[in-house]
Parts: C-alpha cells; sequence; structure tokens
C-alpha cells in the first residue's frame, strides 16, 4: 500500500515535469540576451537574465499593433458572443419550444465545424462587402465559432439556477427582465465570467481563420504566425512566451470554476 | 392574467438572433466555399479538384495528417487516462498538479510550436542538455531526418492537446459512484480489474465524446508543426493556407479545406457507430 502511494506521487511529479519543463525553458529562453541564445550549449539555469530579447520582440513591427488588435478582437468576440448567446443560452434552459432538440443538434455540430472550411469562403465575402482586413472580420468569425459553446455553457448555467426564486420574483410583480436581473443574473455572474474567458482564449489563441481574412491589422498570433519564416529564433521564442503567458493567468483565473465544474475528486 | 398571450413566443425571440447569426457565419460560407471549389470563370469546373489531387504535397499532407492522428491519440489517450486514475488516487498537492495539467488547454497550437521549437532545435535545449551529459548533438528537425521531426510534432502535440481529454475523463469520472469500485474491491477484484470491468465501461460516453473532439482538432492541427519544421512537414490545413497566401488561389484552398471538412464529417458517424452501446452494456 505505502509503495503504492510512492509511485502515484512519482507518476504525479513526471507528468508534473513533462507539463512544466518546457514552460521553463521557453521562459528561459525569452528572457536570455541574444548574445547568450547564441552560445552553445545553452546553460539551463537562469544565469543571465535580459529583458533584451523580449523589449526587442515588443518593439518590432506590427507586434504592438498586434497585441492592441488581439485585445480588441478578443473584448468584442466576448461582449458579441454574450449578446447573441445568453438570451439563446437562457431559452434553451428556461423554455419549451418546438424544434429545440433539432437547434441543440446545430449547435453541436456547428461546433465540431473546422474553422478552416469557413475562413477561405469568409475572405471572399468579406472582401466584396468591405470588410476584409478589419478587426470586425476576424470579430465576426470568432464570435461564430465561440457562439455555439457560449450557449451550451450558459444554458447549463441557468439550469443551476433554482427556478422556483425566478418565479417567486414573478409572483411578488417583477417583471420578467427584472427577475433576470436582479434573481438570475447575480447567481449566474461567476460562470458566465469563466464563460467569457473561454471565448477570450479562443479568441487570442485563433491563428489561422486571423491570418486569412486580415493583412495589416493582424492579431498577435496572426502577425508571429505569418511572419515566422522571416524571423530570428530569439523572436519566436519571445513570441512563444508572449502567447504562452496568458495562458497561464486564464487557467488560474478560472481554475476555481474548472475545480468546481470536474475537480471534486480533489476535495 | 389579463393579457393576451403573445402570437410569437418569447423563445423565439431569444434564440433568433443566434440562428440568424449562424446562418449568415456558418451556412453562407459553406455555400460559397462549395461554389469557390468547383465552379471557376466559366461555370462548372473540376480543374480546381483536379490541380488539387495533382499536387504532390496534398498527399504527403494527407499522408502525415493521417499518420499524426494514428501515432498521437493512443499516446494521447494512454497519457490522459493515466493522469485522470492518477487524481482519482487523491495525490499530494493535487491543486498544484491539476493547474499544471490544464494550462495547455489554453495554449494554441501555433505557442506550442514555438515553446517546442526552443527544445528541439539545433542549437537548442535538447542538444544543449545532451552536449552537458557528452552525448553530442543530433539534427531533430531536419529534412533528413523525417522521423524525429515527425516526432518532434507528435511530443509537442501530446503536451498540448492531452489536458482536453483529461479534463473530459475527470469529468466523466466524477459521475462514477466510488460504490461501485468499493463493491468490485469486496468481491476481490485488483486495481486493473476495477479499472478495466468498472471503470473503463462507464467512461464509455466521455470517451466517445473525448474521441470525436480530439480526431477533428487533429485534422486541423497546422500551426504546431508550420513553427517546429516550416514546411517539411506538410499537414491538410497547413496546405490550404499555402494555396490560399502563398499561391494566391483560394479557389483550391477551399477544395483542400473542404477534403478535412469530409474527413471530420467521416471521422465523427465513424466513432458513433463503433462505440455504439453493444447490447449487454445497456441498461
Amino acid at each position: 500500500m505505502r509503495g503504492r502511494r510512492i509511485a502515484v506521487q512519482l507518476g504525479c511529479i513526471a507528468i508534473t515535469l513533462f507539463m512544466a519543463v518546457p514552460l521553463y525553458l521557453i521562459a528561459l529562453a525569452a528572457l536570455s540576451s541574444r548574445r547568450s541564445l547564441n552560445e552553445f550549449p545553452l546553460t539551463l539555469l537562469p544565469t543571465d537574465v535580459s529583458g533584451e530579447t523580449m523589449s526587442t520582440f515588443l518593439r518590432s513591427t506590427g507586434i504592438a499593433g498586434g497585441l492592441l488588435n488581439s485585445i480588441t478582437v478578443g473584448l468584442s468576440t466576448v461582449a458579441l458572443a454574450l449578446l447573441i448567446g445568453l438570451p439563446a443560452g437562457y431559452a434553451l434552459a428556461r423554455r419549451a419550444f418546438r424544434g429545440k432538440d433539432a437547434y441543440q443538434l446545430t449547435l453541436l455540430l456547428t461546433r465540431a465545424l473546422p474553422i478552416v472550411v469557413l475562413s477561405v469562403p469568409l475572405a471572399r465575402i468579406f472582401l466584396s462587402t468591405g470588410l476584409y482586413d478589419t478587426t470586425y472580420a476576424v470579430v465576426l468569425l470568432h464570435t461564430a465559432l465561440a457562439l455555439p459553446t457560449t450557449v451550451l455553457i450558459t444554458s447549463a448555467i441557468f439550469l443551476g439556477v433554482p427556478r422556483e426564486q425566478e418565479e417567486a420574483a414573478l409572483i411578488f410583480g417583477a417583471s420578467p427582465l427584472a427577475a433576470f436581473v436582479r434573481v438570475v443574473a447575480p447567481q449566474a455572474l461567476p460562470g458566465i465570467a469563466a464563460s467569457a474567458v473561454f471565448t477570450f482564449v479562443l479568441s487570442w489563441n485563433e491563428v489561422l481563420g486571423a491570418s486569412i481574412l486580415t493583412l495589416n491589422r493582424r492579431t498577435l498570433p496572426a502577425q508571429v504566425f505569418t511572419t515566422l519564416a522571416d524571423s530570428p529564433l530569439a523572436f519566436r521564442f519571445a513570441g512563444g512566451l508572449a502567447l504562452v503567458l496568458p495562458a497561464l493567468i486564464f487557467i488560474a483565473a478560472v481554475r476555481r470554476y474548472l475545480l468546481n465544474m470536474w475537480g471534486s475528486t480533489l476535495r | 392574467m389579463t393579457r393576451r398571450r403573445p402570437r410569437v413566443p418569447m423563445a423565439v425571440w431569444l434564440i433568433l438572433p443566434s440562428l440568424l447569426f449562424m446562418a449568415a457565419l456558418f451556412l453562407w460560407p459553406l455555400v460559397v466555399g462549395v461554389t469557390q471549389a468547383v465552379s471557376g470563370p466559366d461555370g462548372p469546373t473540376t480543374a480546381y479538384l483536379r490541380r488539387m489531387l495533382d499536387d504532390p504535397y496534398f498527399w504527403q499532407a494527407t499522408r502525415n495528417t493521417a499518420l499524426l492522428i494514428v501515432v498521437l491519440l493512443p499516446l494521447q489517450f494512454a497519457l490522459a487516462l493515466t493522469m485522470a486514475l492518477l487524481l482519482r488516487q487523491r495525490p499530494r498537492l493535487a491543486g498544484l498538479h491539476f493547474y499544471l495539467w490544464v494550462v495547455p488547454l489554453a495554449i494554441s497550437d501555433l505557442a506550442a510550436g514555438l515553446v517546442w521549437l526552443s527544445i528541439f532545435t539545433d542549437r537548442g535545449y535538447l542538444n544543449s542538455a545532451l552536449e552537458h551529459l557528452g552525448a553530442g548533438s543530433y539534427s531533430w528537425l531536419s529534412f533528413e531526418h523525417p522521423v524525429s521531426m515527425f516526432l518532434a510534432v507528435v511530443v509537442a502535440e501530446l503536451w498540448r492537446a492531452t489536458s482536453l481529454v483529461f479534463v473530459i475523463l475527470v469529468a466523466g469520472l466524477q459521475g462514477i459512484p466510488r460504490d461501485y469500485e468499493e463493491a468490485a474491491a469486496v468481491f476481490g477484484a485488483s486495481y486493473w480489474q476495477r479499472v478495466r470491468h468498472v471503470l473503463l465501461p462507464q467512461l464509455r460516453p466521455s470517451l466517445q465524446v473525448a474521441l470525436i473532439l480530439r480526431t477533428i482538432l487533429a485534422l486541423e492541427a497546422f500551426a504546431v508543426a508550420q513553427a517546429l519544421t516550416g514546411r517539411n512537414l506538410p499537414l491538410l490545413v497547413g496546405e490550404t493556407y499555402q494555396w490560399y497566401y502563398t499561391l494566391q488561389n483560394p479557389n483550391v484552398a477551399t477544395a483542400i479545406a473542404l477534403v478535412v471538412l469530409a474527413l471530420s464529417i467521416v471521422a465523427a458517424i465513424g466513432y458513433l457507430r463503433l462505440m455504439r452501446p453493444g447490447p449487454e452494456v445497456t441498461g
């Protein structure tokens, strides 16, 4: 029994190392000076930490703009996906309507649709409507990708809010909107926030569509991706760290929610 | 209640915006895409499809994509299942382990490619470590070493995308009462017997969802290979991008995209058929 406990601990540590060491190494590479990156063999310990590589990266053409575009696109996608998706999620959780099953099936199917099938035709549609190479184009694509998940997640969240409380508010004379805003929304808020984080992550990470739909107004990953072939290694490492860093924060932000949703084994 | 019942139910108003939005951004591009692939300036044509099929890169990309799925998925599911079972043993520092195991959920395949580039590149960390140990270095990503190049992509994808399977399996395991396992243990089942005959059958729906999702997502992988190998290891979606961007031919690009869509549909239907519960498990 004791041997088994130790084996379990060792297994966990091995997998954690597999997950964590690459993160450590990309941070090490991106925080080394260009001179020490040219040495071989590279040092595996942070003996020569410098912001030189990162600051060169951030000052390169298109990077600051790309960062700004990424944030704009991400936040707009979150807003638009919630604006369209929340009411649908609420309807799915609370109302019976004809075609409900068909609607849910459509959501599941669209979630499985490869991004690449949409991107190239959308480029043509956006070219003819004047939306090509704007952040709006990318926002529309990302909202489409996030919408099915937003509807499904928010409907699951609304199902978790007791129906009786909402009905009580209605009986005491609140309008449906007031009942929603004052009773349902506060309880659903943490879940909605987590769903917003998921949407932002999806938009932050999406490379292909953003690269195809824009030329000058690129998001950060699209900018890094399209200049990949012509950029020095140091630039690529810095780009890698810039793309990975938010992931650590996003997951830490929704970790509590992940644990609530999936983690009762951890208690 | 004296108010007249509205003619259109409220639910319709609530879901209508999402339906319109999805029609505009899924259905319309899909129709445009099919038209793009099979018709040119002079009406219907198979020229683009033939051009796609005549391109040697297309067949290489198809082969590599298929090979990636066949090699990656079994490894990924074995690792994810191990991780989920380890966590079910309530190890020490479970919260920390869990956090680091799910961090890759928020990492894109481009970022994963760049992370592993720092390790596998000629003057990278793997060769540096080997050099420190006196073992000499190796060109992992060189065109002349297709096997190690392919394995580098497999490792990067294993690192990035296993967390999705892991999370789905952990969620599935939560739904299985511990009583089942304890009952089996009372009747003398060993740990492996309990995993094989109690946990795995109960996990079937989670495994099915994870398999479908992961296959479709693996069909879409491309930036990780691009970041690690350039075009030395072409994948299907990467070829779409090549045709669209470098070769400026959106028609062939959509043709390849439709192949990806067709493969996704075939894979999804295949798994649903294959994993339909047999008569002995139902009930």
